[in-house]
């Protein structure tokens, strides 16, 4: 049972397969959401990505895909306290001028990927702002790293500037309030294509065993800002995913970020948000 | 009193009338009607104050004053006074439409003119003071009768006990008897004692006033009897002052309304002699009224308080706060920012003020996106002439705030002995002379609009739960606590309401800029980062403090503490003082 996440960095050639799972990950958003139109319902969209995905080969996924519209985009409910039962997609309709989000995680030949993806159908102002705004932070983490700050700090310092611009942490919600997670690639047959609580059973086989034999070594898996992340980020490749929102709408983008001993560079430029901001000039 | 004052009489059917014009006969007219028992002399105050703008004309209303008149009732019918209306208008302005402004009776007799069939093309605008329409009076009357509501009760009985003096005009022959054998003599002390007004006798005070009393017989029951349905396309405002012992704020609000096209009622705060007592207010409001695109197509938006107006009449579907103009200090972080956004969501306008301009202008940035508007402003509220700057510059601006919030603070922690002067002069400076000027500044210009209006300030938990480690911080926010309850006593009777809001634990970067004394400068930065810890897992956003500043508002709240551990504090400081000066000797920086 090899199991070659972890301290283990990958090599050239296993970053370049996680790449291509990255990259079809982003193509399944993409594609699925320029199909998105109004009165589609999460879980349309979600069955779409899922359809998408099996049909460029993939048999397996790291979580289930997510779709969230509307405020569900900020993770926030009109019917009450938002609980962990509301990550899950639901019957909620696209409308016009909403935001949606997609989150997707194929895992191709045990190669992982975990990709977010925030879009809006028609006009959206305060949407417009915030994916805007969200350049910064693809700017801010892998400097941080660089500049030797602990997993705490840099997630104190993503607090901060989302404190600076006004917006309030989404990933906050998220389970742990983690902004990211080590992943890998997991060679183990046994429980593919079986869930539970919307993640595949290897992955929380995985996390499980990682967070024991991590935590052994005084690190975490996954990336928070409390006590179990003051240690430097394990070299090895990370997917984070800064979540803001503003009122009832959220925005996210989440990649892969390539960790070695002394630098931190996100595994592919060539994806839509950073096109995006290319494209405006902005400082990504 | 001005120069070119012109005096001259109109002939009308049955009477001479006494007119003056003042000013330039180029510019718009504003036609003054004044009142019972007063003359034309009454607008006085307005009329140098308008007469820079306008051609202002009064006149004495036939029979009063230097006015000749019938010796009968019959000859003071409102037919005939609005007859007279016009023709002074014919006079003053061939051909061209006017400015109606009407005081008491002036107003019911403008009232009656503004509704006549052709009044469109005669009159551009009306503002109508303490004066109903007679007519409109007796059908708002009727209606009250006929959905007896308690409501509608309650309203009618006080409009009822408001009017007793008109039931007294109509006895036979005493009225006017008392007027002709002193009542006279003693009307400037009489007005002097119920409305605080001191008002100038005319010589014609005793004649005028016996014979206003046919401008009741002539009127009053025959529009009770049969009120006719008149209305008019002319906008009106009306102006409703508090206080006002003959005509009662419900009577002035709702019985034109079905009957104008465009109504804005506005409250002034005075008596019923307010042209006298404020002439430039009323100046104010009528200028306000007549030169905005209302009026005068092309003229400046108009003023919040007129918008206001039109909405109160459920013309407009609008958000609670729309058309108010909010003031929040220290708006560039934290509870002030997330206030500046809750009532920017609710549709106000935002004046964003912080020391911090890079700040302030991110969260101007966020109220444009939630379509509101927002002023920028770059002030140290510790400073008085900073502050009294920025209110003026405020009121130029963007005009009279509606709310205040008192925001801007600092965080100070350590031993009484390792606080230095300095470092006292620093947080009374911010925390306390920064509500002072907020509440000094603003407060003047509130009550000198007289409508109102809500001052917030920020004080804390620790105003009333002593700590060990917080002398300097608690000391300041005590202050700002019961300098809130004393001004709240104060300004009610302005109709200005003042709340105190004392957060707990709030996430906000207060604890990233607190200065820990006695400390060296890497103890603070562990401490800082410590207590901002110990915050965020509290996990209180400032955006809860921030609606519950928008709900004390709203309902007037005086004391608002917010978060659990505030109340608990609260609590314990009333049930048992001696629990809490127990737990102030915990230190939990230490």
């Amino acid at each position: 049972m090899s199991n070659k996440t972890g301290p283990t960095p990958p090599g050239p050639e296993a970053l370049e397969r996680h790449r291509e799972a990255q990259a079809l990950a982003y193509r399944c958003a993409e594609t699925v959401g320029a199909g998105l139109e109004p009165g589609v319902t999460e879980r349309e969209a979600a069955r779409r990505m899922r359809g998408f995905l099996r049909d460029n080969g993939v048999e397996d996924f790291f979580h289930i895909p997510f779709a969230w519209f509307g405020e569900r985009t900020a993770f926030r409910s009109l019917k009450g306290p938002w609980t962990p039962l509301h990550f899950f997609p639901t019957n909620k309709r696209l409308q016009e001028g909403m935001a949606y989000v997609l989150d997707c995680s194929p895992v191709v030949d045990g190669y992982v990927s975990d990709i977010g993806y925030a879009g809006v159908i028609g006009e959206n102002r305060i949407f417009e702002a915030l994916m805007r705004d969200l350049a910064q932070y693809r700017t801010l983490i892998p400097e941080r790293i660089k500049a030797g700050d602990t997993l705490a700090e840099v997630y104190a310092a993503v607090d901060n500037l989302i404190a600076q611009q006004g917006y309030e942490s989404r990933h906050k919600v998220y389970p742990g309030r983690v902004i990211g997670h080590q992943v890998g690639h997991m060679s183990q047959r046994r429980n593919m294509g079986r869930y539970a609580f919307g993640f595949g059973l290897r992955t929380l086989e995985t996390l499980g065993r990682e967070i024991v034999t991590e935590g052994i070594k005084g690190r975490s898996p996954l990336w928070a800002g409390g006590r179990a992340s003051r240690h430097a980020p394990t070299p090895g490749l990370w997917a984070v995913e800064p979540h803001i929102g503003f009122r009832n709408v959220g925005v996210k983008f989440e990649e892969l970020l390539v960790v070695t001993g002394d630098d931190a560079y996100w595994l592919d430029d060539d994806l839509p948000h950073v096109r995006r901001w290319q494209l405006e000039g902005a400082h990504a | 009193m001005t120069q070119d004052v012109r005096s001259f009489a109109v002939t009308v059917d049955g009477g001479k009338l006494s007119v003056r014009t003042y000013g330039d006969p180029s510019k718009p007219t504003v036609l003054l009607i004044h009142g019972y028992p007063d003359t034309q002399a009454v607008w006085d105050g307005v009329v140098s104050e308008l007469v820079d703008d306008f051609h202002v004309v009064t006149y004495d209303t036939r029979g009063i004053g230097a006015s000749k008149g019938p010796l009968f009732k019959h000859g003071y019918t409102l037919e005939r006074l609005a007859d007279d209306l016009y023709a002074v208008a014919d006079v003053v302005a061939p051909g061209l439409p006017v400015h109606l402004v009407g005081h008491d009776w002036g107003s019911v007799q403008a009232w009656e003119a503004v509704t006549r069939a052709d009044s469109a093309e005669r009159f551009l605008s009306y503002t109508s003071i303490s004066g109903p329409c007679l007519d409109h009076a007796a059908l708002w009357t009727r209606s009250g009768l006929r959905k007896p509501t308690p409501k509608a009760a309650v309203r009618s009985l006080k409009q009822a006990l408001a009017s007793w003096y008109i039931v007294a005009f109509h006895l036979p022959v005493a009225p006017r008897v008392v007027w002709r054998l002193g009542l006279a003599k003693q009307w400037p002390r009489i007005v002097k004692a119920i409305e605080g007004t001191s008002v100038e006798t005319s010589a014609t005070l005793s004649r005028d006033g016996s014979r206003g009393v046919l401008y009741y017989r002539a009127n009053m029951l025959p529009k009770l009897r049969h009120p006719q349905e008149r209305s008019t396309s002319v906008p009106v405002q009306v102006l409703t002052p508090t206080r006002d012992r003959f005509v009662t704020p419900a009577l002035a609000t709702q019985a034109p309304a079905p009957w104008t096209e465009r109504l804005y009622v506005r409250q002034v705060s005075g008596g019923h002699w307010i042209v006298v007592k404020k002439a430039a207010l009323i100046a104010e409001r009528v200028k306000e009224f007549v030169l905005s695109d209302i009026v005068t197509p092309g003229g400046p938006e108009p003023v919040r308080s007129l918008l206001r107006a039109e909405a109160r009449q459920g013309t407009k579907d609008r958000r609670e706060f729309e058309d108010k103009l909010v003031v929040v200090t220290g708006a560039g972080s934290g509870i002030g920012r997330a206030t500046a956004l809750a009532f920017a969501e609710q549709g106000a306008d935002i004046v964003v003020a912080d020391i911090d301009a890079v700040a302030a202008a991110r969260t101007v940035e966020l109220v444009e996106l939630l379509g509101a508007r927002a002023y920028l402003y770059t002030v140290d509220v510790a400073s008085a002439e900073a502050m009294e700057r920025f209110a003026e510059d405020v009121r130029t601006a963007a005009g009279v705030p509606d709310v205040v919030v008192n925001n801007a603070g600092i965080g100070m922690s350590g031993p009484f002995l390792a606080t230095e002067v300095k470092d006292w002069e620093r947080i009374l400076g911010v925390n306390v002379w920064g509500v002072i000027h907020g509440a000094r500044c603003f407060g003047e210009m509130m009550r000198e609009r007289g409508e109102g209006g809500h001052i917030v300030n920020l004080a804390s938990a620790a105003a009333y739960t002593p700590s060990r480690t917080l002398s300097a911080y608690s000391t300041s926010k005590a202050a700002v606590l019961m300098l809130s309850e004393c001004l709240r006593a104060e300004f009610s009777r302005y109709g200005i309401g003042v709340s105190a809001i004392c957060p707990g634990f709030i996430a906000t970067n207060i604890t990233r800029t607190t200065k820990f004394v006695g400390q060296s400068a890497e103890q603070q930065e562990r401490t800082r980062q410590r207590i901002t810890g110990l915050y965020r897992r509290r996990n209180f956003g400032p955006e809860k403090v921030a609606d519950r500043i928008v709900a004390a508002v709203r309902s007037d709240k005086p004391v608002v503490p917010v978060a659990l551990e505030a109340k608990a504090g609260r609590a314990i400081a009333r049930l048992s003082p001696a629990l809490a000066r127990r737990m102030a000797k915990i230190d939990p920086t230490g």
